[in-house]
Parts: C-alpha cells; sequence; structure tokens
C-alpha cells in the first residue's frame, strides 16, 4: 500500500526525498505556496497547518511522518470567492498588512478557536476548570506563536473576537 | 502625454477636497484583502516558474580576510549538484536604499562575518542545502578588524554638526540643566517574508520575480551589478511580505538567481535563509548618544545638544541619521549636534524602520522627561512650550505642525493626569503602575513619481506604476485615489504594480510612497478630467464626475463613445523641500506595568496621537500607525543584535533569540489621527505615515516604567535585568 498523505481532501503520495519538511512538500511539490516559509526554524508561525484537526509548525515536521494523515491548509479553509468567517474578518479588520504571516495567522486562529471550545486552558486562563473563553487577553496569549512584523496584533484579535461573538452567538 | 509638475510652490487649492465621489480617506478594505487571507497572492519564491533549480547562499565564517579555495568538486559530486558559483560579479551586501548602483561585489574578499561568498545550485533545495553545508572553504583571515565601534577612531559626519552659540556657557547658567549618556543597540528589519528571487533569462532577456521595496532603484542597481543595459532586466514584486529598510536595496540573493540562471541556463530560485537575512542585509546600527538640555526657570529651552556615535562598515555611506528630527523638534538658541561613524566589521548599517528617530527621539525624550521632573511642569505641559514657531537651525516655516494638537488631543483623550508627578506611586500586587508620554517626530520625504492612468470606454480604470506595496496600503489608496477623482467606484479601479515594464514610482522607503506615488496619480487624473471637461464642454474645476456620470448629465461611457483616454502623471520633489521644513509630528502616550521583583516590563495600554497630512485611507493609516506603536514596544522592551566580541558574528540570527514584539506583548492600543492639509508636503496635502509610529515612542514606555518603578533605565532595550540594576529598593 502507498504512503499517502491527504491534503485538503485530496490524497498524494509522499515525497521520495526524506529529508523533505511537510512545508517545503506543500510548497516546492504541490505548490500550495498559501502556506509561507517565515523561518524554517518553528519560530514564527507563518507555516501554520492542520494536521488531524491540531495547528503545527509544518516547517518542523518531515513531509514522511505523515502517513495517511489529515491536512487542511490555507487553500482549504477558503477562497477568494468562498472565504471562511475568519478570512472575512481579517479583510474587515485590517488584520494584516503585508499578509505574509496571514495564512498562518487565519490557519492559527481556526484550530485555536476549537482549542478554547474543547476547554484547552493557556497560560492567560485564571481558572483551570470553568468554561473557556475566547477573551482578548486569551487570543493574545494563544495566538502569540504567530509573529506578524508589520504589528497587526490588535487588529488581528479584533477580527478573532468578532468571529469568536459570532460564533457563541450561533 | 505626460501631465508634469515638480513642485515649487505650496499647494493651497486643496483639490482632492472639491471632488465628489466621497471614497478618498474613507477605511476602505485592502483591494487585494481576499488575496492575502486565502493564500493565493503570489509572493517572490512563489511564481511557478518551469524547471527553476534552487540555489543556497554559502556564508563566510571569518570576520575579514580572503577565500582562497572553494573544493567545487566533491560538492559537484553530490546528488543533484548544477553549479559552484563564486563569480565576482556577485554582491556581498545589499545596497543602500536609493543607490541606483551596483552595492559592494567581489565575494572573494571577506568584510564580516557571514558575508555571502559562494551560491550552490542543485535541483532541489534540499541537494543544494546540503551541498552548500558540505562546502569546503578555505579563507587567509585578517587578524585585528575592528569589531566594537570603542576599538574604532570615529569620523564625524559634517553635514550634520550644528555649533550655534554656546551650549557650554547655557548648560552653565541653566536653571534646570540635563546631561545624559543614552544608548541603543542594533536593530533588524526582520519582515516575515525571507529575502527571495527566482531568475529567468530569455535570450538576452533577463527577469526576476524578486522581493524588493523601490524597483526603479534596483532596476539600475541590478544591471550595474551584471554589466548590462537597463532595458535587458525586468524586475517584478507584486507582493512583498515585509520589507521596513532591508529590501531598499538589490540584495544578494537576487544577483546569485540572476549569475546563476545565468550559468546553468535555466531559472533559478535562491531564498535566503532566516539566519542569512539577518546575518547579510541590513542591521540598524546600535547607538551612543549624549543628551544636553539647558531650561530655564519655566521650562523654555535655551540649550540643545544631541550627540551621537553610530557604525558602519568601511566604504559605506549611510550613517543612521539619529539627529534628524533633533534638529527642529524643539527650539534653544544654543545648540550643538554631531553625528560620528566608526567603521567596524559587522553587517552593513542600514536602512531599518523609522532609519534616525526611531533610536534618537526616544533618546531625546528621556532626557525631555528629565528636564520635566527636575523643573516640576507636566512632561506634556514643557514640550507645548519649547515647540518652536520656525526650525531654529535654519530658520525656515514648518509646513504644518501638529504636535500641540496632538499633544493636547492625545492627553485628553489617554486621560492623562497633568497633576504633580512622583515614581513609585501605585503596587498593585507584585506590579508597580505608571504612565510616560513622549513627542513624535519624522521628516517628510518625497521622491519622483510616474504613473499611468487609463479610463477605459467601459467607464472603468486602471493604473499602473512600478512602484510596491509592501503592505503599507498603495493598491488601496491609489483606487480610492483614482477613483474619487474620476468619479467612479473604488471596485472600478484596477491598480497594477511591482513591475518594472511600467512607469517608474518612487519606491517603498522613507514613508515617501504615499505622498509621491499618490501625487503622480493624481497628476494623470488630473489630465483626463481635462479631456473629460472637454468632451463634456465645461471646464475641469467645473466638472462635477460621480458615480460613474457627469453629475446630472451623460455617464462616463457616453462622454466616452468607445476612446479610451490614458495620461502619465510625473511627479517631482521641486525648490520647496528647500523652503520649508517638512515633518509628521505627534505623541505617545504609555501605560505599563513593571514586577517589582523580577524587573519584567508589560505594555497595558498605547495612545499615539499623528499629524501626517491628509489620511488616504482611515483603515491602513491607522495600521501604519498601529505597526510603528508595537515597533515601539520591541525597540523599548526586547530587541537588540548581539554580537560575539571575540569573533564579530551575530548570535542572535533567528526569530527565537532576536525578539520581535509577539501578539501578547502588545496591549490595548488606540490611535488617534488629528487629519490636516499640508500645502508644501505633496500636491494631495498628505504626508509620510509607515514611520511616524515609533519615532519617539520606546521614549514613552521608558518614561513610564520611570513613573512606575522609579527605575531612571538609560538603555534600549529595557529588559528585566537593566531595570532592576537601577530600580530604588
Amino acid at each position: 500500500m502507498p504512503d499517502t498523505i491527504t491534503i485538503n481532501g485530496t490524497d498524494h503520495p509522499l515525497p521520495s526525498d526524506p529529508r523533505t519538511s511537510l512545508l517545503d512538500f506543500l510548497r516546492q511539490d504541490l505548490g500550495l505556496h498559501g502556506t509561507k516559509k517565515g523561518c524554517d526554524h518553528g519560530q514564527c508561525g507563518a507555516c501554520t497547518v492542520i494536521v488531524n484537526g491540531m495547528r503545527i509548525n509544518s516547517c518542523l515536521t518531515l513531509a514522511a511522518l505523515h502517513d495517511g494523515d489529515d491536512v487542511t491548509t490555507i487553500e482549504g479553509l477558503g477562497t477568494p470567492e468562498n472565504p471562511s468567517p475568519l478570512q472575512v474578518a481579517f479583510v474587515e479588520h485590517d488584520g494584516y498588512q503585508c499578509g505574509y504571516c496571514t495564512p498562518g495567522q487565519v490557519c492559527s486562529a481556526t484550530a485555536m478557536l476549537d482549542e478554547i471550545k474543547a476547554g484547552f486552558a493557556s497560560d492567560a486562563s485564571a481558572d483551570l476548570t470553568s468554561e473557556m473563553k475566547a477573551t482578548a487577553e486569551e487570543i493574545r496569549e494563544r495566538m502569540s506563536g504567530n509573529l506578524c512584523r508589520c504589528g497587526a496584533y490588535a487588529n488581528i484579535v479584533a477580527a478573532i473576537r468578532d468571529v469568536a461573538e459570532q460564533g457563541d452567538a450561533a | 502625454m505626460t501631465a508634469h509638475l515638480k513642485q515649487d510652490e505650496p499647494d493651497t487649492e486643496n483639490f482632492l477636497d472639491t471632488m465628489k465621489q466621497g471614497v478618498l480617506g474613507k477605511p476602505v478594505s485592502r483591494v487585494e484583502g481576499l488575496a492575502k487571507v486565502t493564500g493565493t497572492a503570489p509572493y517572490a519564491a512563489e511564481y511557478p516558474i518551469e524547471n527553476a533549480a534552487d540555489g543556497v547562499i554559502v556564508t563566510s565564517t571569518i570576520v575579514r580576510g580572503e577565500v582562497v579555495s572553494i573544493d567545487k568538486a566533491s560538492a559537484l559530486a553530490m546528488p543533484g549538484v548544477l553549479a559552484i558559483i563564486d563569480d565576482e560579479r556577485l554582491t556581498t551586501r545589499a545596497a543602500q536604499g536609493t543607490a541606483g548602483e551596483a552595492p559592494q561585489q567581489g565575494p572573494t574578499q571577506v568584510f564580516f562575518w557571514g558575508q555571502p561568498i559562494a551560491v550552490v545550485v542543485a535541483e532541489t533545495f534540499e541537494q543544494a542545502r546540503d551541498a552548500a553545508k558540505h562546502l569546503k572553504v578555505e579563507y587567509r583571515a585578517e587578524e585585528g578588524a575592528p569589531l566594537d565601534p570603542s576599538d574604532a577612531e570615529p569620523e564625524e559626519q559634517e553635514d550634520e554638526t550644528v555649533d550655534q552659540g554656546d551650549l557650554a556657557q547655557a548648560m552653565s547658567r541653566a536653571d534646570h540643566a540635563v546631561d545624559l549618556a543614552i544608548t541603543t543597540e542594533g536593530h533588524a528589519s526582520a519582515a516575515m517574508e525571507p529575502h527571495a528571487a527566482i531568475a529567468q533569462w530569455e535570450g538576452d532577456k533577463l527577469t526576476v520575480h524578486a522581493s524588493l521595496q523601490m524597483l526603479n532603484y534596483n532596476i539600475a542597481e541590478l544591471a550595474d551589478t551584471l554589466g548590462i543595459a537597463e532595458d535587458r532586466v525586468r524586475l517584478v514584486s507584486r507582493y512583498v511580505g515585509g520589507g521596513f529598510g532591508s529590501k531598499l536595496g538589490v540584495s544578494e540573493e537576487v544577483v546569485a538567481a540572476a549569475i546563476a540562471a545565468e550559468q546553468v541556463g535555466r531559472p533559478v530560485r535562491v531564498v535566503m535563509s532566516r539566519q542569512q537575512v539577518f546575518q547579510c542585509v541590513m542591521r540598524r546600527s546600535e547607538t551612543t548618544q549624549r543628551l544636553r538640555l539647558a531650561g530655564d526657570g519655566e521650562g523654555k529651552l535655551y540649550g540643545f545638544g544631541h550627540e551621537a556615535l553610530v557604525s558602519n562598515l568601511p566604504g559605506e555611506e549611510f550613517a543612521e541619521p539619529v539627529l534628524q528630527s533633533s534638529h527642529f523638534l524643539y527650539g534653544g538658541a544654543n545648540r550643538a549636534l554631531k553625528l560620528e561613524v566608526a567603521r567596524i566589521h559587522r553587517m552593513t548599517a542600514g536602512s531599518v524602520r523609522a532609519p534616525g528617530e526611531a533610536v534618537g527621539m526616544p533618546a531625546l525624550e528621556i532626557a525631555m522627561d528629565v528636564l520635566a521632573e527636575k523643573s516640576g511642569i507636566d512632561p506634556v505641559e514643557l514640550r507645548l512650550r519649547n515647540i518652536p514657531d520656525r526650525d531654529p537651525e535654519e530658520d525656515l516655516p514648518f509646513s504644518s505642525h501638529k504636535l500641540a494638537e496632538c499633544l493636547k488631543q492625545g492627553a485628553e483623550r489617554f486621560g492623562w493626569d497633568s497633576g504633580a508627578r512622583s515614581p513609585r506611586h501605585t503596587l498593585d500586587g507584585e506590579w508597580w503602575t505608571g504612565t510616560g508620554m513622549a513627542s513624535a517626530a519624522r521628516v517628510h520625504n518625497v521622491g519622483e513619481a510616474r504613473a499611468r492612468v487609463t479610463l477605459k470606454p467601459d467607464g472603468t480604470a486602471e493604473i499602473r506604476s512600478d512602484m510596491t506595496d509592501i503592505g503599507t496600503g498603495t493598491y488601496t489608496i491609489l483606487a480610492q485615489l483614482v477613483a474619487e477623482m474620476l468619479g467612479i467606484a473604488v471596485d472600478d479601479v484596477l491598480v497594477q504594480l511591482g513591475d518594472t515594464d511600467f512607469p517608474r514610482g518612487p519606491g517603498s522607503g522613507g514613508s515617501w510612497g504615499a505622498a509621491s506615488i499618490g501625487s503622480a496619480a493624481y497628476l494623470a487624473c488630473r489630465a483626463l478630467r481635462r479631456m473629460l471637461a472637454e468632451k463634456a464642454g465645461t471646464d475641469e474645476s467645473e466638472l462635477v464626475l460621480r458615480d460613474g456620470a457627469v453629475d446630472g448629465g451623460r455617464s462616463l461611457v457616453e462622454l466616452l463613445d468607445g476612446e479610451e483616454l490614458s495620461e502619465e502623471g510625473h511627479y517631482e520633489p521641486g525648490d520647496i523641500a528647500d523652503s520649508h521644513t517638512a515633518s509628521g509630528f505627534g505623541a505617545f502616550f504609555a501605560e505599563v506595568r513593571v514586577n517589582r521583583f523580577t524587573g519584567e516590563t508589560r505594555v497595558d495600554r498605547m495612545l499615539g496621537a499623528f499629524g501626517f497630512g491628509r489620511v488616504l485611507n482611515e483603515k491602513t493609516a491607522r495600521s501604519q500607525c498601529l505597526g510603528g506603536i508595537t515597533w515601539s514596544i520591541g525597540a523599548a522592551l526586547t530587541e537588540a543584535l548581539h554580537f560575539d566580541p571575540n569573533d564579530g558574528h551575530l548570535v542572535n540570527c533567528d526569530l527565537a533569540e532576536y525578539h520581535v514584539p509577539v501578539n501578547r506583548d502588545v496591549g490595548e492600543v488606540e490611535v488617534l489621527m488629528v487629519e490636516e492639509r499640508d500645502p508644501v508636503a505633496s500636491p494631495i496635502q498628505a504626508k509620510g505615515i509607515g514611520e511616524l509610529g515609533m519615532c519617539g515612542g520606546a521614549g514613552a514606555i521608558a518614561n513610564a516604567i520611570y513613573n512606575a518603578c522609579g527605575a531612571r533605565v538609560l538603555s534600549f532595550p529595557m529588559t528585566p535585568d537593566r531595570v532592576l540594576e537601577v530600580m530604588p529598593e
């Protein structure tokens, strides 16, 4: 049985060079350039993708380690014609400037809101037992693995809160 | 035809204010926004160019000396390796902003640790990286290269020297005198997109998809480097993943890709690693500054001194312009200013966001805080008392000046307490809390710019220029400006940027982009309006265009009757730059917490109030201010380049060890835009805003740290160890 990885719902054979990171596999082999390389060392978060529902830095893992895994990249979250609520909110709140960290921010925020719903605690959580809320401070803490050198953090937090509140209302 | 203006006179017509579409200045979302948030906007390394090989740069492991030999044979024997290139045309530094000529070339001569010496090209990135890592290089090292500014005899930058009146005497008879030594450490731009290029040759024509800020200069730099004519070069930079000065000049990977593609006969992509971006592009120089202020009993300055020592490599013209706004921000008849450069062997010092004021203003604003305390005057009031009527050195009028309004409106909105101030007034658990403020100033620049605007028979418009949008909002403000002038919807304007096949823009740098390219677009639109007025049988001044029609009359489509109208706008700075002092001004207010045990500082709240001429887009302008304030937090608390004193290498050359602010480092931030019309700044009355937001902000945080815990820290960044060292108790 061939080794395969599922990217945005499509199966792909794993790369032949075992040195290929998941990030380089996405960008170079598959041409999915939405996932960005900012540091290649897990320090900036620009390469964040969602693997089996969890956000990871795709530069810090080899593609070959993901046999059978289900990967969602920015291309799998929405398109210009059909953007996700977070993508719409980032545009509305100007939660970016140069746009290079943005796909990573959006992937990270998508999974992060699920983590809050699932009750994961963070350093900003005052109380580990009650229900987690997407407060500004929680979002700031949980999004601190995604650097934005343009300094759009205030707008990124506003965009994510907007979507979190819509989610609460739904 | 070209609509040309060399601005020699103030423009008080404010023509844009008479337009009726009502879109300019509005908080319009970025026109390229959906492309960015869905990951479909292509950056330099991401163009699907067939058969591209990958190149990886190799950098030196000595500080100064010579590359004696490279074992190419062993590397070429590795799988997939196509070439090892150490061509003498390879550049070893990035060009300085607006250089317009080749930077330092010749990779066998080494001037700093981490300098590019070769590029390895292979079929895949993994193969090229492996071969680059294993490349055997023999050096002849020259010992004794000065590594620290204190090791070198400084050179005075005489055009910066001011010696007016007698500062020493003013200091000796001052009611209140301040004499401080303040240091700042080096900074990195650390744009999120590492420097990247894909070069391809078609015959003798070179196309490079690159990540560059100023294509109009970069094309000349690259052509000069390769020894070919400019018309054989095309540069494309439609999306640039941040620049902040690091991509002003053509950089090493662009040249490496161009030469490698020529030698291997196929396209080559070269992307710098994050470590290489730190090691071989641009650093902001560290600074050692001396501030002297002599005040009378009322807090009026009659003596003002600012001296700074910065560094750069031998042969580099750039000197961090630390004193830039000190020349005119505050009065004081007796003035002494001096800038010196030490020649040392660290990577090139060049422009990093707000060169000069980013480090000069925070130091000055600490000195002002000290003077306010000594004089018993509120810090806001002290600044208000020292705003000069005219430039105190050049005796020129200011083009416009909103410092007083920014100070007053900012203080009110922030809730600034103008009562008596003494440090250590509030302890909340482990945390001392306090507030501080600072003025903001950043000189205004403009550059020559061309843009072509075309009005199509269907009533839509297109604007083209090789201007870039590095995240600043250029795409959007140009769409708004053209829409406003031609009376059409923003969505009906197609903005095409970042391609040297288009007319030359000013490039993005020095906060001059919007005012310069906006003026070129404005001139082109004025010419189109004249053509339309003729068709409508009226004067241009009477022509009201709104919603795709002449007001109350025919639609543009009818008026054009199948014809396409096109004009190039050409804007040139004129004599007016010599007859006025033009600057953006503002004020910062900060509220911080300092941990009494660890010395850690957290910025809970910041407010910036800024006056920078016409606001072209409320949303993107605010974002520029937010970005500047975020950088202020980094400069105040965490950002510092650290060099090994023994071998000169940059120790913290990545994003784990060079600490840019993260999301949780930025608390509540508020921006107040104090709108004005600056008739001198540009024909669209706009000034720059990309840098003003960090010109002084770190000083407000420093002053808040003092107000909170009593630690008067005189070294940036104000890390916990430095705060604890001078915290009373």
